[in-house]
């Protein structure tokens, strides 16, 4: 059974292409690098606050970055270092940015959990469960009402499903059939809670979709080539006016739910199991399966972590942010100022 | 000019910005096919069409959401929310999304975006229906924060707010939807972050909003004619930005500032304004700063006891006589 799983998965990457199957691994080894540097750089005390990694679930970011349109956008959680790079923020944008570095994304001034980069259609990292999911469907309303084809991609957890605001916006985006892709990422815990025991439905999200007359669309979030077929359909149908899509990916995050979790709630032997499933691990082993050299991928891994070196370096070497940055930026105008 | 209701300068408002700007759309709850639930946007959907007129779900995050989305990439919504107490379902979108955006992305995210509501009492609406919750915007950085006495002026800040860079919050006085005025004939565009002085007198300045302009109006008359007490009356207008040089100058001419207010006491926008006259204009003052507020409890719905909760003009009048005399 598992060996024809592997096949049929193999089979379905085939249609997919070598030059994107060679940048889905090398954006996962990215995204597993860097996230790994920002936890190597928590423990020197360079990164203060919280930070929430996607260490486990790069197979989504990566599947879904590759899959859409530079002009698209995407609206993550503050769980979203990975998702902003995948769609080609600057590495030391993204560490300087977590370290309060001038150099970062936001020149220090949003942090871990609100990294945005509108160059790359990165519309920010919301740090309130589910407050994205309506911003994601307005900025497809106006996709939709000035004719543009850009869709919006919009991530977050098992644990928003829960909340008022994922339905409130699933219900507005299917009555317009605007081109918004909503991608729950099931790491199977809220925070600290397992989400089958908060939540009525076995799916959190896929058994949620009839509601809104959706389909019920579940993949497997740790395979990449599953992530970016699906994503390619969706984001697709959605561009020609097809409407909106709520889609599952099944993963799991390697750490806890943030700095402060160690994850000791979890039973043991399960991360054992799931790092049996790792996403990289999984994509290496298909794609020396299917033909690619072996050198092939050793060459990205050295290349990616030599840009990890090189932007580790560069954040570490950023001066921390001008403290004229403080009374900048409330207003249009640049200033502050809430009275004459 | 012609004469029109505040609730008809709201829709003609709204309508000469979708006249002008195709990137204007407005959408909110029975607002289109129903024309609002208060009338203040009758035709609105026959003129402009199903496309830019939009009634939504009841979904407070969804409509304010959708609005900052919206804005973030190049669309300029004006969104209703049909009563301002109704804020308290969305304020994450509109305190910790909107007003936090542009200053948390460096600058990168911009949100020229109108967010419409009818607020305050008078109308026996009871305390979910009834608040005057304008304070509230006006605690967050990041919002700028409106709230019009006259049709005139809420036709032209509701052009000034859609053509603002930065998230604009108009209030709505519901009980003001049926008083006439004078509206400018024409493109009108009034400015934000400016007070009007609409009388002036020697022994006092009253400082008020929305309806409490009205009050205010009415008791300066009062004193005048029946006391011998000449007020000046200063509509603030507009919370964020605030004219402060306006008021700070009027409240030097007379000596004394009473505050008339809408808000439940604690924190109403006039301790802000107390704040500021007692830091800069201490030297001028003849007296103490006068408050005059909604008592600090929900509001209720009976006629008289609505009537003795939110000032009155007989209220004013009283409280001036006592304090000022």
């Amino acid at each position: 059974m598992a060996t024809t799983t592997k096949r049929k998965k193999a089979a379905a990457a085939d249609d997919i292409g070598q030059e994107t199957r060679l940048e889905l691994y090398r954006l996962q080894v990215e995204l597993r690098y860097c996230e790994k540097r920002a936890y190597d750089l928590f423990l020197q005390n360079l990164i203060k606050g919280t930070s929430h990694l996607s260490l486990g679930q790069e197979a989504i970011a990566a599947g879904f970055g590759v899959a859409m349109r530079p002009d698209d956008w995407t609206f993550c959680t503050y769980r979203g270092h990975a998702h902003t790079l995948a769609r080609g923020a600057s590495m030391t944008g993204v560490l300087g940015e977590l370290m309060g570095r001038s150099c970062g994304l936001l020149a220090g001034k949003g942090g871990s959990m609100h990294l945005t980069d509108v160059e790359h259609g990165v519309m920010g990292s919301y740090a309130i469960i589910g407050a994205h999911l309506p911003v994601a469907a307005g900025a497809a309303l106006s996709a939709q009402y000035r004719g543009t084809e850009q869709v919006s991609v919009c991530f977050f957890g098992d644990g928003t499903t829960n909340i008022g605001a994922f339905h409130e916006a699933i219900n507005f985006a299917a009555v317009w059939k605007l081109p918004v892709i909503f991608v729950c990422e099931n790491n199977l815990y809220m925070e600290y809670t397992a989400i089958h025991t908060v939540t009525a439905v076995d799916h959190p999200a896929a058994d949620r979709a009839a509601a809104y007359g959706l389909e019920s669309v579940l993949v497997d979030g740790n395979d990449a080539d599953e992530v970016y077929l699906t994503a390619m359909k969706y984001i697709n149908r959605a561009r020609k006016g097809g409407g909106p899509a709520l889609i599952e990916a099944k993963t799991y995050r390697h750490s806890g739910h943030s700095r402060a979790d160690p994850g000791k709630y979890r039973p043991e032997g399960e991360l054992e199991k799931w790092l049996e499933r790792d996403p990289l691990k999984i994509y290496r082993e298909r794609l020396l399966q299917v033909g690619f050299a072996e050198g092939t991928l050793t060459d990205i891994e050295t290349e990616t972590m030599r840009k990890v070196e090189e932007a580790t370096a560069a954040a570490k070497a950023s001066p921390p942010p001008a403290l004229d940055l403080i009374d900048k930026d409330v207003w249009a105008d640049g200033g502050a100022a809430w009275r004459n | 000019m012609a004469e029109l209701t505040y609730r008809d300068a709201v829709a003609a408002g709204i309508a000469q910005e979708l006249e002008r700007d195709e990137r204007v759309l407005f959408f909110g709850e029975d607002v289109a096919a129903a024309g609002g639930v208060f009338k203040t946007t009758v035709g609105l959907l026959e003129k402009f069409g199903p496309r830019r007129v939009r009634d939504c779900p009841i979904s407070e995050q969804a409509i304010i959401g959708a609005a900052m989305g919206a804005a973030m990439t190049g669309l300029r919504p004006i969104a209703e929310i049909m009563f301002s107490d109704f804020l308290a379902v969305c304020w994450d979108m509109v305190a910790n999304e909107i007003a936090k955006a542009r200053y948390m992305s460096h600058g990168q995210i911009q949100l020229p975006l109108v967010i419409r509501t009818a607020n305050g009492g008078g109308a026996r609406f009871g305390a979910q229906h009834s608040q005057a919750v304008e304070n509230w915007a006006m605690a967050i950085p990041g919002l700028k924060v409106v709230a019009p006495a006259t049709p005139a002026d809420v036709k032209g800040l509701i052009a000034a707010a859609v053509r603002d860079p930065d998230p604009v919050l108009v209030f709505e006085q519901k009980s003001l939807y049926a008083m006439k005025g004078e509206v400018p004939e024409g493109e009108h565009v009034d400015r934000l972050g400016t007070a009007k002085v609409l009388r002036q007198g020697k022994d006092c300045t009253i400082v008020a909003l929305a309806l409490m302009v009205h009050r205010a109006l009415e008791a300066a008359e009062t004193l005048e004619k029946e006391h011998g007490i000449s007020c000046t009356v200063v509509d603030v207008r507009s919370l964020v930005p605030l004219d402060t040089q306006t008021i700070l100058a009027e409240v030097a001419k007379t000596g004394r500032l009473v505050t008339v207010e809408e808000n439940p006491r604690l924190c109403g926008w006039g301790a802000e304004v107390a704040s500021i006259v007692a830091d800069e204009c201490f030297w001028n003052l003849d007296g103490p700063i006068v408050r005059i507020t909604t008592p600090h409890v929900p509001l209720p719905s009976a006629d008289q006891l609505e009537d003795n909760t939110i000032p009155s003009a007989t209220r004013i009048v009283r409280e001036i006589r006592e304090r000022i005399d």
